[in-house]
């Protein structure tokens, strides 16, 4: 072994990925499969109740059992089986509700900057209206207008955070747009589906997905408070928001209640913004892969 | 004896500028009455001080904005509507070059992929005869053909610009304008890119605009040269024949200027003065603030552009024989008083 290759260690990789990564990656798709398969990962239903089991602690504290691993909630309800479910609604819910808000966001911005003049007057006064309105205020008002279900309860989390992806694809693609290889693309005749597909959409990408992976939290936070205020997800569904609002009555003497789907919240958003970031540099081919 | 290949009859170009809410939109005049024509196998140097109007010119005469006064024609014909089809098929016969290569490429494409760009972009050949044309352009301009796999910032700057006057070529234009195509690279490299600039106008017989402020380059691939002063020509004519005895006073001051190794720097003509500003054009000729020779009439009158035989033209009220014969120290004495608070106020 020569000495450069003893002081230049190649860094540790895990499927090609950096470890930290690879964790995050790894929590993440099995967030995903215990979502898609709540129904058979689940030791009891959500809803099954057994007032003689209330305030059950986790099996790894004293006076907990095996047969509720995490320990039960004021209803005797296995918390393991609630949180199993609970991911399942929380993810579908802020997956669609960030997706749904970046694409409307970002094409919203990116006509604005392409095509200016009224439609650029007119998107940023909607994005305007929508910093001004807290998003949480929006989606009480209509909640309590239409009624409460999944599909509206998506588009409304969606609102949160719409704005700042038009803002953010408007303001780079005006940037973009003054630059040679956007202006040389153009000289060269190319249509405007070519040069927002081809060359402007993949250039100010990466910015978006960073832009997701923070707006995720507050998804998921917007759909937690909606909950806790009893206008989200309704008993007897389950989320990790209801959770949440659910356990904090208890904080005190049963706190794995709340706890728990809180760990579970801050660990899925905690990978989902390392991956972001990690996505991020790993887009851009100026960046040194191996650092 | 046919018409040149891209003829400009006194274009002109303004912007509207926005100065705050409240106060009205001032227009300023990037360029002015320019006309000029470039012929094939020709090369026309533009060279000014940044300001000058020269960059916006190279986009007029491109068909890349539209001129707000005058007309280009291009083959004997008016440049069509901007985004209309004919423009689009037109855009394959006149292309462009860069000033920062690595701008004009797309970070994210590979190399080859974007030199195909205008070949798809306009549906020539196959895509298999697309990859030979890559090839072969690659090759046309030095570089070897393993450059298209890679990423433009795994390139020199001097091979970018290479990828970027290739892709240029793909789709054989009869026009190219290069807008100050060497500034950024390395005054090494700069040599290798204009040679092969002329080689592959001289082969494919090309008409060259070439827009620069660096009056060695311009002078070494130039047949013609235009001098713009604010978005003005004031002197044009064949490119030794302006450097040997130049006219106008604008200039004598950018030849006596030039860097030339082994000359003495205390012979040269100082410009005095603020560089060209479009937003605040003095009045009468736009040099005169500067001007080692004005005259009262020069704060005044705006001198046209007058042929003075030879192909030599320049826009000058001295130009004249007499002006000509006398050296610029002897008239610098003589000078009239310009207008007060014009030329004083400035130096």
């Amino acid at each position: 072994m020569s000495l450069s290759e003893q002081t230049i260690a190649r860094p540790l990789r895990i499927f090609g990925l950096p470890p930290i990564i690879a964790l995050c990656l790894f929590w993440l798709f099995a967030v995903i499969f215990v979502a898609i398969f709540a129904d058979l990962l689940a030791p009891s239903h959500y809803t099954t109740q057994d007032l003689t089991a209330r305030f059950r602690p986790p099996a790894f504290m004293t006076g907990g059992r095996f047969d509720h691993l995490l320990g039960t909630d004021h209803l005797g309800r296995d918390i393991l089986s609630r949180i199993i479910y609970a991911l399942r609604t929380s993810i579908l819910i802020a997956t669609f509700g960030t997706l749904l808000g970046a694409v409307v966001g970002t094409t919203i911005g990116l006509l604005a900057g392409r095509f200016r003049g009224i439609f650029d007057v007119f998107a940023m006064m909607l994005t305007d209206m929508q910093t001004a309105l807290p998003s949480l205020f929006i989606a009480i008002a209509l909640l309590a207008f239409f009624g409460n279900n999944i599909p509206l309860f998506i588009v409304l989390v969606s609102l949160e955070g719409w704005e700042r992806y038009a803002r953010l694809a408007r303001g780079l693609s005006l940037s973009e747009q003054s630059a040679d290889y956007i202006r040389a693309v153009e000289a060269f005749g190319a249509g405007t589906g070519r040069v927002v597909f081809r060359h402007l959409l993949p250039n100010i990408a990466a910015s978006l997905v960073v832009q997701a992976t923070l707006n995720f939290p507050a998804t998921i936070l917007l759909e937690t408070s909606l909950s806790f205020l009893g206008l989200g997800v309704q008993p007897p569904g389950t989320s990790l928001g209801l959770m949440l609002g659910e356990g904090r009555r208890y904080l005190l003497n049963a706190w794995w209640i709340a706890v728990l789907p809180g760990i579970v919240i801050f660990l899925t958003t905690l990978a989902m913004s390392l991956f972001g970031d990690w996505l991020r540099d790993h887009l851009d081919p100026t960046v040194d892969k191996d650092h | 004896m046919s018409a040149p290949l891209l003829v400009a009859q006194n274009i002109a170009r303004s912007y509207e500028m926005n100065r705050g809410l409240w106060q009205k939109a001032s227009t300023v005049q990037a360029v002015s009455d320019v006309t000029l024509s470039v012929d094939r196998n020709e090369t026309l140097g533009i060279v000014g001080e940044s300001g000058s109007g020269k960059s916006t010119t190279g986009r007029v005469l491109l068909g890349l904005e539209p001129p707000t006064a005058g007309t280009v024609s291009f083959d004997g014909r008016r440049l069509p509507f901007i985004g209309s089809a004919e423009w689009k098929t037109q855009r394959t016969r006149m292309q462009m070059i860069y000033q920062d290569p690595l701008g004009a490429l797309d970070r994210r494409l590979t190399v080859s992929v974007q030199m195909r760009e205008p070949l798809d972009i306009h549906r020539i050949g196959t895509p298999a005869e697309r990859e030979a044309r890559v090839s072969e352009l690659l090759r046309a301009v030095g570089l070897s053909a393993e450059v298209g796999r890679r990423y433009p910032h795994e390139l020199s700057g001097g091979q970018r610009q290479r990828v970027v006057l290739a892709r240029a070529l793909s789709t054989r234009p009869d026009l190219l304008v290069c807008d100050e195509p060497v500034s950024a690279l390395d005054v090494s490299i700069q040599a290798q890119v204009v040679n092969l600039l002329s080689d592959l106008q001289a082969e494919l017989g090309l008409a060259m605009v070439f827009i620069s402020h660096d009056l060695r380059v311009v002078r070494q691939i130039s047949h013609r040269i235009a001098v713009m002063y604010l978005g003005r020509i004031v002197e044009e004519g064949d490119a030794d024949d302006l450097f040997a005895r130049p006219v106008h006073p604008y200039t004598r001051a950018l030849v006596s200027a030039a860097p030339i190794p082994g000359r003495k720097i205390n012979g040269r003509i100082m410009l005095r003065g603020e560089p060209p500003n479009p937003a605040k054009r003095p009045s009468g000729c736009a040099f005169h603030p500067r001007c080692t020779d004005a005259i009262a009439r020069c704060s005044v009158e705006m001198p046209s552009l007058v042929d003075l035989g030879g192909g030599r033209k320049a826009a000058c009220h001295l130009a004249g024989a007499a002006s000509q014969a006398m050296p610029p120290i002897a008239r610098a004495a003589e000078n009239s008083a310009p207008a007060p608070g014009l030329c004083e106020g400035i130096a």
